[in-house]
């Protein structure tokens, strides 16, 4: 059975009169990769918790292959591998003996797991230091460490909170990888993430949530193309105010100012760029759009936390 | 909110849990043996001579061997309380050691059994640990009736790592803890007869003595060192498994509120 499938229907989650989740509809067929997006307290952890079985949701439905959770919570789990958001490895263990422990939560027999961890300390990168302590792992060991740990009952949905929060560039690329393998053994991947290029470059399908709602459904790429001018030029510099005092009409399809920067949506830049040629004060960049710009137009630029 | 209160379920599932704790522990057995261990037999010996020496015998024996079952017994509360109270919040609320085996196909009532059985293996450590330097300074009048406090530590175990984990449950932080200590734990050592018979008191503290645990506790494992078959067992016995079951469905409860809703 390798993939499971996901279908949520109508899921909300109210903490007193605060409605954190909010008729959130999903549907993930089996082997694919997916992606939760959102701003900060958009609900994606909330959503993920109560998928998991271990928050109460307050409506909807959830079935895990036909499990329903969070009554059927236990079983669908024996199948999940979760990696989540903050590690938490057992510190007074070494490094083969938090996963043996992990394991066993599962009723996983000794000897099988025996066989298991050096495959797995090899997937991670961390064959040498099956006896390592926790504490003399780097932040990126540490992180590979829990994906493995993710996968000691071999799943066939893994669940990844923030997965590469944190990481250096080195070892983001070895978890994409990581996934990307467990993707093509056929498992189904969930994950959460703030990047947008991570979300772009791993996930067949995504979707992005704010205020506990769905906002946007589909592939990276329609995505973009649906929702965005294809090409966007970025404007900074001292004079930018006062330049763009006196910029004619049309020139810019539809523009956002955020940070001192002008960011110029459109489909042919043609007059914008010469215009720029003759403002030497100003720099620009030209470039297509991507992910993070659909979302920056979705959710908009202000903080959230 | 509602079915958080709903029973405790019990399952199997908290045994690798329990065998967790089993491996932590055993990576920091030294230390642990000689906390359980050098603590409570320093009070014992200094008291049981020291004040010992100034005090005549108590109902026919010397207060060694008197307060010897009051330190078995409370070394033993001690140990479980420690163990639910710190070790317990560290694993739920600092380590997040919890957090980590929930997403595991474990529930929440599986990781609540650990702690309780765990807490009581550490208690039963602790009592046989004295009980070891009972043998050794031969204060027990009878080998076999001795034996009988073995379970009896387990149980002990079992009462007061339930209670504590009623704390845990709503604790915000360590220093949460000192109300217990204060409140609970110091004037139950100083009531139920750890020191002094309970007999010796004004009606009104024998009366509260009467309601809790640890003087059960000591009315069965005073007789047994002192080579007596206690009386009431079936009472003695009742009153500590009310303790553990009332405070155990609270605490499964009150933490299920906290962790899941």
């Amino acid at each position: 059975m390798p993939g499971l499938s996901v279908t949520i229907r109508g899921l909300v989650k109210r903490y007193g009169e605060q409605a954190v989740v909010r008729g959130l509809d999903l549907d993930i067929p089996a082997g694919e990769c997916f992606g939760l997006l959102g701003p900060n307290g958009a609900g994606k952890t909330t959503t993920l918790k109560m998928l998991l079985g271990l928050v109460q949701p307050t409506a909807g439905s959830i079935a895990i292959n036909g499990w329903q959770v969070p009554v059927q919570a236990r079983q669908a789990r024996m199948r999940i591998g979760i990696m989540p958001q903050m590690d938490n490895l057992d510190p007074d263990f070494t490094v083969a003996e938090n996963l043996l422990v992990y394991g066993r939560y599962f009723g996983i027999d000794r000897a099988i797991l025996n066989e298991r961890i050096p495959a797995l300390l090899e997937l991670a990168g961390l064959t040498g230091k099956a006896d390592s302590r926790i504490g003399e792992l780097s932040g990126g060991m540490k992180r590979r460490l829990t994906l493995a740990r993710a996968l000691v009952n071999d799943p066939d949905l893994i669940v990844l909170d923030e997965p590469t929060t944190g990481l250096d560039p080195q070892a983001r690329h070895v978890i994409w990888q990581s996934l990307r393998r467990l993707n093509q053994q056929g498992k189904t991947v969930l994950l959460t993430t703030h990047f947008m290029d991570e979300a772009e470059r791993l996930c067949d399908r995504l979707v992005i949530m704010d205020h506990g709602l769905s906002i946007a459904e589909g592939r990276p790429r329609d995505l973009i193309s649906r929702l965005i001018e294809p090409q966007v030029v970025e404007v900074y510099g001292d004079q930018l105010a006062a330049w763009l005092e006196q910029l004619p009409d049309g020139v810019c399809e539809r523009h956002e100012l955020a940070d001192e920067t002008l960011y110029c949506y459109g489909h042919d830049h043609g007059a914008l760029l010469a215009l720029l040629q003759r403002t030497p004060a100003l720099r620009h960049v030209q470039r297509p759009s991507s992910l993070e710009d659909v979302f920056l137009k979705l959710t908009g630029r202000e903080l959230r936390d | 909110m509602n079915g958080n209160f709903a029973l405790p379920r019990f399952s199997w599932r908290f045994w690798p849990i329990w065998q967790r704790h089993f491996l932590v522990w055993k990576k920091y057995a030294g230390t642990s043996i000689l906390g359980n261990l050098a603590d409570p037999m320093f009070y014992m010996l200094g008291f049981g001579y020291g004040l010992g020496s100034l005090m005549p015998h108590i109902g026919g024996v010397s207060y060694l061997t008197f307060l010897s079952a009051g330190t078995l017994c409370y070394s033993t509360m001690n140990s479980a309380t420690f163990e639910v109270l710190y070790s317990g919040f560290s694993r739920m609320h600092v380590q997040k050691t919890w957090d980590a085996i929930l997403n595991a196909p474990v529930m929440l009532d599986d990781i609540l059994l650990a702690e309780l059985v765990w807490g009581a293996s550490k208690s039963l450590l602790s009592g046989l640990a004295i009980l070891v330097v009972i043998w050794l300074l031969g204060l027990q009048q009878s080998w076999a009736l001795s034996l009988w406090t073995i379970p009896l530590t387990l149980l002990i175990g079992l009462t007061f790592s339930a209670m504590g984990l009623v704390m845990t449950s709503v604790s915000p932080n360590y220093e949460f803890f000192i109300y217990y200590f204060t409140l609970v734990i110091t004037p139950m050592v100083l009531l139920c007869g750890v020191f002094y018979p309970v007999d010796r008191m004004p009606a009104l503290l024998q009366i509260l003595a009467t309601g809790l645990p640890l003087t059960h506790a000591i009315d069965m494992v005073r007789p047994l060192i002192q080579g007596r078959i206690p009386a009431y067992v079936g009472v003695h016995v009742g009153v500590m498994l009310a303790w553990t079951a009332g405070s155990y469905w609270l605490a499964v409860g009150l933490t299920r509120r906290r962790l899941l809703s």
